[in-house]
């Protein structure tokens, strides 16, 4: 079961650390990240396994809209179905 | 791994431009729960609605966080209850009440069932429980009411038309304290649905399953920011650009109602592929109309537009959904949009107009208030109407008008949050009763016989 974390917000140093190790604690794997920076934006995807979590997949989204507002970023975590689809046929 | 501007597109959608699952609905038959007496009826429906909707408000909250959209309503609709309630029919109001107590235990804002379906005729039975009405929407909080009067295949039954303006009148009195707010929860069909997710007008049909769950999708807000991006495209582009939209957001209602059956222990029924506003700013189906190059809603080339968009809504939603279903079209609540009730202060859009745009879209003439002192069978004109509308063009037309005790022209009536801020609007004064007390039955038009 995969899942994809988005991170967005202001540019700042050690997001993705932040963000990656609160992830590896919670069980779930870091399988690709992409990223880019638009002005000063900066927009980060990541393609996570969630087969070995700790938590229910609702309340690490929860979780990690919380490490969001820690961190001053805003940070969610779906199920990959939603943007299958809504992107895929 | 996915295209990131995709992932961003679905995540703006949802964060700026109000993409939302508008209701997950179930549908409960409760023809099993039928006993001998209107009292035990009335407990054996409110166990059963409470044991098979139990977990509907947890199970919405899970895919909500899962998938990360908001699921806004949570709601149940049940086989109409003067069915349920045909042997004791002076019993109805004991298992609306009964209806309401479940609502009110489960957690959810509305449910839909308090119908009656007399389209060719009105039995006995349902007489009495149409006297109802009124009182049941007074004394209840969530129940919701609506009643088929005329459809395709049989006509427009004008006895049950002439009833409603009275039921219709006496219900905003029986809730003068709220402003009429009674007939918020009531709706006058022509061509009703089976399958409707959406309130008022929801019911369990009888040719349904047991339990069922129908989705309802919302997108106003994400069609409009898409046609801001082309400004200077011409009309094929925009509906295409529609279509796609329309698409997206229905796949999103699919794949939540696909889930929810299968956690809820449910059959997955439809998704209803409807643009419903909300009357905050953003999610306004009047703004994609003036974005397509309207002043203002209610100006000449509304009607184009509103039937270009409904048209492309339907074509995009089609092929997202394996069954699409209810009303499936534009909505135009008037209190519930933001961008009709600036048109309606202004005076720039009319009852008038209004009919002309159901004509083309879901659903009809929806929560609009005139004024109070509007004679009850005017009310059952302006019926007639919009059923003459639907039946003639084989579509759902629906009257959901608020005569607001005591007000007129020129004055407003907030029903708050959902149901929004109407401005009270001007309707033709002149007599029809003499049409009304006719009665009868308007025969089914001459198309409806295909056999």
């Amino acid at each position: 079961m995969r899942a994809v974390v988005t991170v967005t917000g202001k540019d700042k140093k050690g997001i993705i650390a932040k963000v990656s190790s609160f992830l590896a604690e919670k069980g779930v794997n870091v399988e690709d990240i992409s990223q880019t920076i638009l002005q000063e934006y900066f927009a980060m995807i990541m393609l996570v396994d969630i087969s070995g979590m700790t938590e229910e997949l609702s309340e690490l989204a929860r979780q990690c809209e919380e490490l969001g507002k820690e961190i001053g970023m805003s940070i969610r975590l779906q199920h990959e179905a939603i943007f299958n689809a809504m992107h895929n046929i | 791994m996915f295209n990131k501007f995709d992932v961003l597109e679905t995540i703006d959608m949802i964060e700026r431009e109000h993409l939302d699952i508008r209701t997950i609905t179930m549908g409960i038959s409760l023809l099993p729960c039928v006993r001998a007496t209107a009292r035990e009826t009335a407990q054996a429906v409110h166990d059963t609605v409470c044991r098979k909707a139990e977990n509907i408000v947890k199970v919405a909250g899970q895919l909500s966080g899962e998938f990360g959209i908001p699921i806004v309503n949570k709601r149940v609709s049940v086989t109409p209850v003067s069915l349920v309630c045909a042997a004791f029919p002076e019993g109805a109001p004991l298992v609306g009440r009964a209806l309401d107590a479940a609502a009110k235990e489960l957690g959810i804002d509305f449910l839909g069932g308090y119908s009656a379906l007399v389209h060719k005729g009105t039995a006995d039975y349902e007489k009495i429980f149409l006297e109802s009405i009124p009182e049941l929407l007074a004394s209840t909080e969530r129940v919701c009411s609506s009643v088929n009067v005329a459809s395709s295949k049989s006509g427009i039954n004008m006895d049950a038309v002439r009833a409603m303006g009275e039921i219709v009148k006496r219900t905003a009195e029986a809730t003068r304290d709220k402003d009429g707010l009674g007939c918020a929860k009531l709706v006058v069909f022509a061509n009703a649905v089976e399958d409707n997710p959406f309130m008022a007008g929801a019911f369990h049909g009888v040719g349904e399953s047991g339990t069922v769950i129908n989705v309802g999708v919302s997108g106003p807000g994400v069609v409009k920011h898409a046609l801001e991006n082309i400004p200077d495209a011409n009309l094929n582009d925009c509906a295409e650009m529609i279509k796609r939209t329309a698409f997206k957001i229905t796949r999103a209602g699919q794949l939540i109602a696909k889930e929810a059956a299968a956690r809820l222990g449910a059959e997955f029924g439809i998704v209803d592929l409807s643009l419903a506003p909300t009357p905050v700013m953003g999610d306004s189906v009047a703004h994609i109309l003036e974005e397509l190059g309207l002043e203002c809603v209610g100006g000449h080339g509304t009607t184009a537009a509103l039937a270009m968009l409904n048209d492309a809504v339907k074509k995009g939603g089609v092929m997202a959904s394996s069954h699409v279903g209810g009303l499936s079209g534009a909505f135009i609540p008037v209190s519930e949009d933001i961008g009709m009730i600036e048109a309606a202060d202004k005076g720039l859009l009319n009852i008038d107009k209004l009919e002309a745009m159901t004509a083309v879209c879901s659903v009809g003439l929806d929560m609009i208030a005139i004024p109070g002192d509007t004679p009850a069978e005017t009310i059952s004109a302006i019926i007639a109407d919009e059923a003459a509308i639907g039946t003639i063009n084989n579509k759902t037309t629906a009257v959901r008008v608020i005569p607001v005790p005591g007000k007129g022209v020129g004055e407003s009536v907030e029903f708050g949050g959902l149901l929004g801020r109407a401005p009270i609007m001007p309707v033709n004064r002149t007599d029809s009763s003499r049409f009304v007390r006719r009665g009868g039955r308007i025969p089914a038009p001459i198309h409806s016989n295909k056999n």
